[in-house]
């Protein structure tokens, strides 16, 4: 187990570069200067613009700039500065990620609640009414876009029924922050209720559902120990991953309901040309996915014993 | 997760049976399926009983119904797709298809409980042995987690599992065939059960380990005094073990017989064709006899006696009317005990 703890930190270091460089060269590859940019309409005069530039580096070629911005970030743990207001890009991110962190939180609570019971329920009732609603409903969920659910969402239970606030103002009340997390969860949700649905529809005629049986269990134990610990497994994937996206904030849904989280951060940045405030907060993000997906990984292991890491 | 019972009335062991009521009882049971292609009719009114000590081997081929009865015995049939449209199966005297589900839930692993074929798929995966044998303990008796343990190593070395206390937290995919096989009779044996269904349960075996295994539920069955229902299509496996014989054919018990009696003189041409077709050793080099054709679709029974395509002896009789099962005699009318045969022509096939 540790051994293969260590491999898989390992193994995070040529994926942990190889993010890193890309985004760079993505964002670098664009049209446009953060340095002009922070002229707006303006044009400032070329030697400040120079000067400007040679402060930040950025006239030295792509690759030294690469190399200097990993070589602070390992070493000093400095993730670069935020060209617009010259703060360091761990502060933006300290302000933008406790939001998405409780956003995300609601948001999986919902999918992961939601949509395993609904799949249990589908799953037991495979191929009859139950399961078909159910599927309908998933469908719907996976096929209607974020920001269209969004606007119905706002506009019947903000706008007309006055049960919740159509925009969030304070992002640390979870009242305000249901709506968007329901928008943010619906899609996963009809994935999550799918798998389980498949996986326990499967694992219900397996031999050992039917020993379980002929033990004579009470079937809430059937159900709840034999059933469940088997078909959950495929679902912890992709819950782990899912997690992991969910932590990179959500462009469109934190636009829909003003939220002022990750994914509106990034967005801002790439419209503003800065390279390393993007490099400095995907990093960030890179490094969380991982880590979630080794976790993920390693429950497996749990969960099911024939699974063995050496 | 602990989930403890109320207790449920169950027939006590001294209820019934001594005056002359067999331990289990299967009256004119039927058990249908409905398939999108059509009802399938996998048991046709089958009759048997077993008693305390006794072992009831059930004989036949796949689709024969010798499984599904075991299961409508078990209660653990599917319902829908399966439904039991007339029958009794009377246990200790009292019907158990009159019974509630809870009422049935209590008799199945505490009285009656089921040993089945392939214990790799039908142990649970990811659960210790322990868990999953201290689990009867724990549902049924409330006992706890650890006393539960204690138990269920206490019945790994009772089924002959080598350093039981140092497995009992492995998983099933860490115990060789024959050792799961044991798991699987343990698991059975845990409650000590008036009564074992047994269905094939060598049949996913080696051949030393078949024998090795059936030894041991031989020998526990003597030591608790359970009756057994031996379901195979493994004639070898029954001769040793079994005290009488039921063979099945597309859901009927088409002969019943004391176990030697029917190797010595079968009534009926199917079990004829089955002792025929085991491998002798005086017979190196001729031909292996094998019972031509296949089983019949359920779906489409043939009419009158449903082995007429594939019976030897098929008159047109046989292709009309469907024949009883009827007690068997000597030539001289004597009754033979235990011995019946649904044949037209069963005096022929057992006396010439």
């Amino acid at each position: 187990m540790g051994r293969y703890v260590a491999r898989r930190l390992l193994q995070m270091i040529p994926v942990f570069i190889g993010t890193t460089l890309l985004i760079f060269l993505m964002v670098y590859a664009l049209p446009g200067d953060p340095v002009r940019g922070l002229f707006g309409d303006k044009a400032g005069s070329p030697q400040v613009i120079a000067s400007l530039r040679h402060e930040y580096g950025l006239d030295q070629p792509i690759l030294v700039q690469y190399f200097n911005y990993m070589k602070d970030m390992i070493l000093h743990a400095d993730f670069g500065t935020q060209i617009a207001s010259g703060r360091p890009v761990t502060d933006v991110l300290g302000d933008a990620f406790p939001v998405t962190l409780r956003l995300a939180s609601l948001a999986f609570a919902i999918e992961v609640v939601l949509g395993i019971t609904l799949g249990v329920v589908a799953g037991l009732r495979a191929g009859r009414a139950t399961d078909n609603v159910v599927l309908v409903i998933t469908l719907l969920f996976i096929s209607v876009p974020v920001f269209v659910l969004g606007f119905i969402l706002k506009l019947v239970f903000a706008e007309q029924l006055h049960w919740l606030e159509p925009n969030v103002n304070d992002s640390t009340n979870y009242g305000q922050l249901l709506m968007p997390a329901i928008v943010l969860a619906a899609a996963s949700l009809a994935y999550v209720t799918r798998l389980t649905r498949t996986s326990i529809a499967e694992n219900v005629r397996a031999d050992y559902i039917r020993t379980a049986i002929a033990k004579g269990l009470p079937r809430r134990r059937v159900v709840g120990v034999h059933l469940m610990r088997n078909s959950l497994i495929p679902v912890i994937t992709y819950l782990g991953t899912d997690l992991g996206a969910l932590m990179g904030g959500a462009v469109v849904t934190e636009g829909l309901f003003n939220i002022k989280g990750v994914g509106g951060t990034i967005y801002e940045s790439i419209v503003r040309r800065e390279g390393t405030t993007v490099v400095g907060l995907v990093t960030i993000l890179v490094l969380v996915y991982l880590v979630a997906n080794l976790l993920v990984d390693l429950l497996y292991a749990v969960l099911d014993p024939r699974i063995r890491y050496a | 997760m602990t989930t403890i019972e109320e207790v449920v009335p169950v027939p006590s062991p001294g209820e019934g049976g001594a005056d002359g009521t067999p331990l289990l009882e299967v009256r004119d049971l039927h058990v249908e399926f409905h398939t999108r292609e059509g009802l399938v009719r996998a048991v046709n009114g089958v009759n048997y009983s077993v008693d305390a000590g006794e072992t009831l081997a059930v004989l036949g081929e796949s689709g024969s119904g010798k499984s599904v009865t075991a299961q409508a015995v078990m209660g653990i049939l599917d319902m829908p797709p399966a439904q039991i449209p007339q029958g009794e199966i009377l246990f200790r005297g009292h019907d158990m298809l009159k019974m509630t589900g809870e009422e049935r839930r209590a008799i199945r692993g505490r009285r009656i409980a089921m040993i089945f074929q392939d214990a790799l798929s039908s142990l649970n995966p990811v659960l210790s042995v322990g868990y999953q044998l201290g689990e009867m303990f724990r549902v049924h008796q409330g006992l706890s987690k650890k006393d539960a343990k204690v138990k269920a190593i206490e019945l790994m070395e009772k089924v002959k599992i080598p350093a039981a206390a140092a497995r009992v937290n492995d998983y099933p995919h860490q115990f060789s065939g024959g050792m799961r096989q044991r798991i699987m009779i343990a698991m059975a044996l845990a409650l000590e059960p008036d009564l074992i269904i047994a269905d094939e349960p060598t049949t996913a075996l080696d051949v030393t380990v078949q024998a090795q295994v059936m030894d041991l539920l031989a020998e526990l069955q003597r030591e608790y005094n359970m009756g057994l229902i031996l379901i195979t299509h493994d004639l070898g496996v029954v001769a040793d073990v079994a005290d009488k014989i039921a063979v099945m054919y597309a859901g009927r018990i088409v002969e019943r017989a004391p176990v030697h009696e029917l190797y010595k003189r079968p009534a009926h041409p199917y079990t004829r064709g089955l002792l025929d077709s085991i491998p002798r050793l005086d017979q190196k080099g001729q031909e292996l006899y094998a019972i031509k054709g296949l089983p019949p679709n359920l779906l489409r029974v043939p009419t009158g006696c449903a082995f007429n395509p594939r019976c030897p002896k098929a008159q047109d009789v046989c292709r009309t009317e469907v024949p009883e099962l009827l007690p068997v005699t000597e030539q001289d009318g004597t009754e033979l005990v235990g011995r019946a045969s649904a044949c037209h022509f069963w005096k022929e096939t057992i006396h010439g």
